[in-house]
Formats: C-alpha cells, structure tokens, sequence
C-alpha cells in the first residue's frame, strides 16, 4: 500500500533553539528540518530566531545560519539567481527556490523542509538519483536519422515558439515532488518534470524521433499517473506549466490513433 | 539504493506497456456521456417525486427512457470500473492484492450493471 504515515524512525522530533543575538532589528523565527545519516536518530525540527535585516531572500537567511550559527546545517545552493535548481526546497509547505523567494513573501515564522517524499541525503539535501535516471531514460536530446547538416538545423520563428514555456525548466525537481501521483507512484511514474522535458523534445521540428518518443511514453504509469491534479503548475518556481505538456503529450498519443 | 542496480536500469524499469490511452480516452468519453445522460437521469428522477409507483413504472416502461436508462447504467458502471482501477492502481502496491481487488471490481461493475439493466428490460418489455 501507499504509506500516509512515517516509519517509526522517520517521525520528526523537536530540535535545537537558537535564540536571536541581543539587539536584533528584525527578528525572523526559522523552522528547519534537519537529519544527519550519522548519527542514527529520528529527524528533528531545529528552531533559529535570526535578524534578517540584510537577508533578502530565504537563501541569505539559511546562508546566514551557515555561517554564523550552526555550520552544520546542510543545503544545496549554486547560482543564487533561479537559474541553477540547486536551492529547490519546500518553503512554508510550498515547493520553491530558496534564492528567488523573498523573506517580505513568507508569512509569519518560515518552515523549511527538503523536497518532499524524495529519500534525504542530510538536512535540506534530497536524493535526486532517480529523478536524473528518469531525465535520462528518456534521452533529452536531439535525436535525428537524416545526415548532418553543414549549417545549423534550422527552425521557422513559429516552430520555435512552440519550445517557450518548455526550454526554460531548470530540472530543480519542486514540480515532481509537489505530485501526489509522483509521491505514490514515482518508482514507475515519470513525473511532471521529465514529462515536459519530454516534450520538449516531441515538438520540436528538428527532432526526428517523435513516434518513439511517443511509443515510449505511451505506459499506463509513466505517463497516464497524471491526474491533472496541477500542484506541478501551481509550484513551479519558473512559472512553467508541466500540466499542459503532459495535456499535450496525451493528445498527441489520441491523435495518432487516427 | 542497496541493490546494486544502475539509476537508469531502475528508471526504466519494464519498459512502455505501450498501452494506456484507449483506458484514458475511455474514461473521458464515458465521463461526457454521463454528464449528458446524468443531467436527463435527474429531470426524469424530478419529473416522477409525486407520481408514485405507477407514474415511474410508466415512464420507466417507454422505450426512449428504457433506452436512456440502459445507456446510463452501462455507461456508470463502466466509468466507475475505469475510475477504481486507477485508484487501485495508485493506492495498492502488493500485487496479489492489486491483481484480486481489479478482477473484484470488473465482476462486480459487470454483474451489477446486468442486473439493472434486466430490471429496466423486465419493465420496459411488460414483466
């Protein structure tokens, strides 16, 4: 059966309190889980009152206790500007990007989980191995039979459209693990994001592929577990519609039913 | 990770069943009926609440509302098996478990949708 509960191991303790230094001009109070695959104890909820008076961004805040009180805290960051994926993590129960979220947008104190149901590395740090695997089983990239040209391959402006609201996923994972379906099912399940990246590929015009690449989705797990239930578009940090690709990819599976 | 397999091997898994669309569009297409048919199930229901038994055995006995009557029965029943092998298959992942609860649920949506249907047939043909 789907689990609805934690495993025993698994349920989350209350954790450390760190109080805000003396002084503090804008106290902001910080809910971070934190777990450690060393020490073999349960999850626990870490408290940390911050002044954030120079923390734009929920980033800078997990930055700031980085480096200033518990450097054991434990997160990916890279780019710091949306463009990386890295800091994708769920953020008042949303899943977003820490470093596009603004503190002025958080409401009240901010709790700050990794990607859900996804097996954790440590702290803030999901284990995203099968996610790339299923990115990756679907070969991402231009797949053609006709010879190489000795130009560029070239697209009309209209075709190349057709590939706005699809070329710019950064493949952070929040709209996959914002998926009930994924969360039950996503052994087998491909997921929101590796279907739109999919698709991408499907629409492109210099793509010679698209049958298979339609024969390959065509699976009542990989793709038909969506059931458009839109937490994918209502999450994604880059404000991209993964359920419309899949929409997409299930018409074009009818439509070549004659 | 502790079996050894590789990330995309696992990813893969069993392949494409290359299958799944025509249980997709069925689903849609028994849905758009029943939302016809649902609507004319509810003004018929309407039209009887103070006619008493021989009114609807009437109304029950003419051949279009026969007719309509059979093609929201097959059309109910069918959604509903389409609809609980999904949730089957979401929810249940012990196979044997899965494989019995799915034959369940086709015998019963068959079985149940014959017995309305016989009913209907008993009334509209003068039994």
């Amino acid at each position: 059966m789907a689990e609805f509960s934690l495993p025993q191991n698994s349920k989350v303790r209350k954790g450390e309190h760190h109080p805000a230094p003396a002084g503090a001009k804008k106290p902001r109070t910080f809910r971070i889980y934190r777990w450690s695959p060393d020490d073999n104890r349960n999850p626990r909820l870490d408290t940390f009152e911050l002044d954030v008076s120079n923390c734009p961004m929920v980033l800078d805040a997990l930055l700031k206790i980085k480096n200033e009180v518990d450097a054991t805290l434990t997160l990916r960051r890279s780019c710091r500007e949306g463009i990386c994926g890295s800091c994708a993590m769920n953020i008042n129960g949303v899943n977003t990007l820490a470093c596009t979220t603004g503190l002025d947008e958080c409401k009240g104190d901010i709790s700050i989980y990794p990607l859900p149901h996804m097996p954790v590395v440590k702290d803030l740090v999901p284990d995203l191995t099968h996610f790339y695997a299923q990115h990756a089983a679907v070969r991402p990239w231009l797949r053609t039979e006709s010879a190489a040209p000795d130009r560029e391959r070239l697209q009309s402006p209209a075709d190349r459209k057709k590939l706005d609201g699809l070329y710019e996923c950064i493949l952070c994972a929040c709209c996959s693990t914002s998926c009930p379906s994924y969360w039950w099912n996503g052994d087998r399940y491909l997921g929101p994001a590796i279907l739109l990246q999919a698709y991408r590929w499907i629409v492109d015009s210099r793509d010679e592929d698209t049958g298979t690449r339609l024969d390959e989705l065509e699976d009542p797990f990989k793709l038909y577990r969506c059931h458009t239930i839109m937490n994918c578009t209502r999450t994604c940090p880059k404000g991209l519609n993964p359920a419309l690709a899949i929409a997409e990819i299930k018409k074009l599976i009818l439509e070549r039913r004659g | 990770m502790s079996d050894l397999r590789n990330p995309l091997q696992r990813a893969r898994g069993l392949g494409s069943a290359k299958d799944g669309v025509q249980h997709w569009w069925r689903q849609r297409v028994t849905a758009a009926a029943l939302l016809v048919l649902g609507i004319w199930f509810v003004l018929l229901v309407l039209s009887l609440l103070h006619g008493g038994y021989a009114a609807a055995h009437a109304a029950l006995a003419h051949p279009l509302n026969a007719a309509l009557m059979i093609a929201f029965l097959i059309a109910l029943f069918w959604h509903m098996q389409l609809g609980v092998q999904v949730v089957i298959e979401d929810y249940v992942h012990t196979r044997w478990v899965e494989l019995t609860l799915q034959i369940l649920v086709r015998f019963f949506a068959v079985l149940a949708a014959l017995l309305a249907i016989i009913a209907v047939l008993r009334i509209a043909l003068g039994g």
